[in-house]
């Protein structure tokens, strides 16, 4: 039994209900009374040290009883241990102690519990809704909501100003109310709402700003324009049919999310794909790794008024974006991994390619180091400014590049190695201050080392050896799939299916080598489903609505490294073909948690570097 | 009254006026690039030097709505949110267009629930439609000529 489960045992034995080590995560049941006690002993025993609140979210069991349970995802930078603790909350009235106080990341997270499943915090300073507007009725991810009920549209003049600026009236009245005394003088503050649709916002952020002068005193920042129910949508779809949604999560890196989602997928079933598959993963993730960074930077500095690095940067995106598309077939929505390994494998030549293109993409790096790293105006405005402290890092759950800025070095790829990324020699570049410009220059140092990567990686993958003889001759799929309809079989297995461009690399000289042999997660090779009576069953089987993949119940987290930081994803399963509940991690969801503390005392300006910098994504932030 | 009915109606100095307000409008468009999903990564591309919508004549956003005579919609259009795309479309000029950017902006995609609007042509009207999960670069461009071409053929108000 691990150590923090011993110890909890020891000093809550009255309050643990059960506890469990499945699938290699721990977990213990507690006591929805003792929450606070046991979060706090978690986070300040000098032992276990558990002081990242990785995540906290709700599942609604419907008709079960107790209905609610609330779980709390702890991590340990000293220890590298994880546990999960878990509290049950029962109808009517569901409602547990707060936490808030422990985390600052709690009030996010528990707004959002509450504003998506009702289930309500005692203590909470402001239990506001957080991803739904107001007006919003009900709480959308209990069971009981289905997906598709909409309700009326709020417009302009029936809103009571959540969405909209606020009236010229009413700034006056709150400025009116916030009248302070300083120094025998009274200071009136102001307020002023930047976004939702503001260029620096990105088009979905709303801040509301209190100023004094051009200093920035207070603001609230309001999330959720873009909330899109990814969540909803993956409980209502067969396990394959989430990975389109999980693209759109955030949508520069989309690959990552496909590898992460499929990772918890497999957890759950058990199931290790192939070495070169995971090769070809870690490719495709630092491509997109490096598409994000550079998407990431070249818009901080085009909103400093620094337009060329975002055109040279633009320029080297495109390469990567060919890159994909040659692999994936699409630029952006790729959906290119599967449970149980990838779509297709790598097209021919497509190394030489690569190299040929991280070498552009080494040359506008340099480039733009010339022309910002050292530039007096990008430095003056970027150093020292929209800092945050280690501890404050922590406390708001941050992760991945930003945290790095701050100088921890955790890093998914090398605290839990998924896909080989162990066999991989890449330094963590880490910062001082948690500026902005550590976390603009963390992430130029990511670029370079995601390069190393995926050279390593293509020295490391092992070739795909041709495991069929092909004495026939190719023909078209579509004439391939006729003639495996009117039954003219004989010797049509040994031919090659000429497939559309999309599905190169999807038949059945690769297949083995790119996906896992398991007929209950893979689909058959192209030329079975179309030659052969059991191939078109196997894919029949996989598709049809009510079969398809299955996992065994339980429930699986697992973490991937995205471009901004931990993105994990936590699935339950009833043992059907769908979902019982996905949660997805978002990265940068912490990020823009502690926005207000970062800007506390900066200059209106500075917002929008700062903004900038945290690289917020609204497709992962509201899902 | 306008000088269309001083002309009375159409005639030869009315078509050859509207030829030429519209050659000159549907090369100096100002889109107010109404940004929020992952057709923004597409919106960027196609802005950028690659693709370069500046060979049009529709490169220069203008981020306030009072300037800009072309409402490019790019991304999904939330419940949250399409109050704020309303007033944003109501704060402009006319002649003013409307271009959905991608098949979330067109019918909703493949986001059928309660929290998407199922098209923006619920809550303004639209000039064209672009569809795409997101639309290649390449479609983006054929979507504006399209517009273009709708500019050059129409009647204008003077
Ligand atoms: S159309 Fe597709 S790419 Fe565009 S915003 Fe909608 S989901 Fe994203």
């Amino acid at each position: 039994m691990p150590n923090a489960l011993k110890l909890l045992q020891n000093k809550f034995s009255d309050c643990i209900r059960e506890t469990n080590c499945h699938l290699g995560d721990t977990s213990a049941v507690v006591n929805k009374k003792a929450v606070h006690d046991i979060l706090e002993f978690l986070r300040d025993d000098a032992d276990l040290n558990f002081d990242l609140l990785v995540d906290l979210t709700c599942v609604d069991y419907g008709e079960g009883e107790p209905r609610f349970e609330i779980v709390y995802l702890l991590h340990s930078f000293k220890t590298k241990a994880r546990i999960f603790i878990k509290a049950q909350v029962s109808e009517p009235d569901p409602q547990v102690q707060t936490v808030s106080d422990l985390w600052h990341i709690a009030d996010w997270y528990e707004r959002e519990v509450w504003d998506l499943f009702g289930v309500s915090f005692k203590g909470h300073p402001d239990l506001r809704r957080l991803l739904m507007y107001e007006e919003f009725q009900g709480h959308p991810l209990r069971k009981d909501y289905s997906i598709d009920k909409r309700q009326p549209l709020v417009t302009a003049e029936g809103t009571n100003n959540s969405q909209i600026t606020p009236t010229l009236e009413q700034s006056q009245q709150a400025m009116e109310e916030y009248v302070s005394e300083e120094n025998g003088l009274s200071v009136r503050h102001m307020f002023l709402n930047m976004g939702p649709s503001h260029p620096a916002m990105h088009g979905v952020v709303k801040i509301v700003l209190e100023l004094d002068g051009e200093k920035v005193v207070g603001s609230d920042v309001g999330i959720g324009y873009l909330h899109r129910a990814f969540e909803k949508h993956a409980e209502n779809i067969s396990y394959t049919g989430v990975f389109p949604y999980t693209d759109r999560l955030n949508y520069v890196s989309p690959i990552i999310n496909n590898v992460g989602y499929a990772l918890a997928v497999e957890k759950l079933l058990g199931i290790e794909v192939t070495e070169r598959c995971k090769y070809i993963r870690v490719i495709m993730s630092e491509i997109s790794r490096i598409a994000d960074h550079l998407t990431c930077i070249g818009a901080m500095a085009m909103e400093l008024g620094a337009m060329t690095p975002f055109l040279y940067f633009m320029q080297a995106r495109e390469a990567m974006y060919q890159l994909i598309e040659e692999v994936t077939g699409a630029r952006i929505t790729v959906s290119y991994v599967r449970v149980g390994g990838v779509k297709a494998d790598l097209p021919a030549g497509f190394e030489s390619r690569v190299h040929d293109q991280l070498k552009k993409v080494r040359a506008e790096l340099k480039q733009v180091h010339r022309l910002l790293s050292r530039n007096r105006i990008f430095v003056d405005r970027v150093q020292g400014i929209g800092a945050i402290s280690t501890a404050d890092a922590i406390s708001y759950s941050f992760t991945g590049p930003m945290l790095r800025a701050c100088g921890v070095d955790y890093d998914v790829r090398k605290t839990f190695p998924y896909s080989n990324y162990d066999r991989i020699d890449f330094d963590v570049p880490v910062g001082e201050n948690g500026d902005i410009l550590d976390r603009y220059l963390v992430r130029m140092e990511e670029i370079e080392q995601s390069c190393r990567i995926i050279e390593q990686a293509f020295e490391k993958i092992p070739v795909g050896n041709v495991m069929v003889d092909f004495t026939g001759k190719e023909i078209p799929a579509e004439k391939m799939a006729d003639l495996g309809k009117f039954g003219q079989t004989e010797g049509l297995l040994l031919q090659v299916a000429v497939t559309d461009p999309t599905l190169l690399g999807a038949g059945e000289s690769e297949h083995a080598e790119v996906r896992h042999a398991d007929k209950r997660v893979s689909l058959p090779a192209k030329e079975k489903t179309y030659a052969s009576i059991e191939g078109l069953i196997n894919h029949f089987m996989l598709i049809m609505d009510g079969h398809g993949i299955c996992p065994p119940k339980g429930e699986a987290y697992f973490p991937v490294e995205g471009a901004n930081g931990e993105l994990g994803f936590y699935i339950v399963s009833d043992g059907s073909d769908k979902a019982y509940r996905v949660r997805c991690r978002p990265p940068c969801f912490a990020f823009v948690a502690g926005f207000s503390k970062m800007i506390e005392g900066c200059q209106l300006a500075d917002i929008i570097p700062a903004f900038g910098s945290i690289n917020m994504i609204a497709g992962e932030l509201d899902r | 009254m306008g000088l269309r009915s001083l002309f009375g109606g159409d005639n030869v100095v009315t078509t050859k006026l509207d030829e030429a307000i519209g050659w000159a409008r549907k090369y100096s468009l100002f889109p107010y690039p109404f940004v929020t999903a992952c057709c923004g990564m597409e919106y960027m591309s196609v802005s950028a030097s690659h693709y370069d919508l500046d060979r049009f004549g529709a490169a220069f956003p203008r981020f306030s709505p009072r300037q800009a005579d072309m409402l490019m919609c790019v991304g999904t259009v939330s419940q949250k949110i399409a109050p704020v795309l309303r007033r944003v479309y109501d704060q402009m000029c006319e002649p003013k267009y409307v271009i959905a950017f991608g098949v979330c902006t067109c019918t909703g995609g493949f986001y059928d629930n309660y929290a998407t609007v199922q098209g923006i042509d619920t809550i303004l009207p639209v000039d064209v439609y672009i569809p795409g999960c997101p639309p290649r670069p390449e479609t983006v461009i054929q979507g504006l000529m399209l517009l273009q071409e709708k500019i050059q053929k129409q009647k204008h108000e003077y």
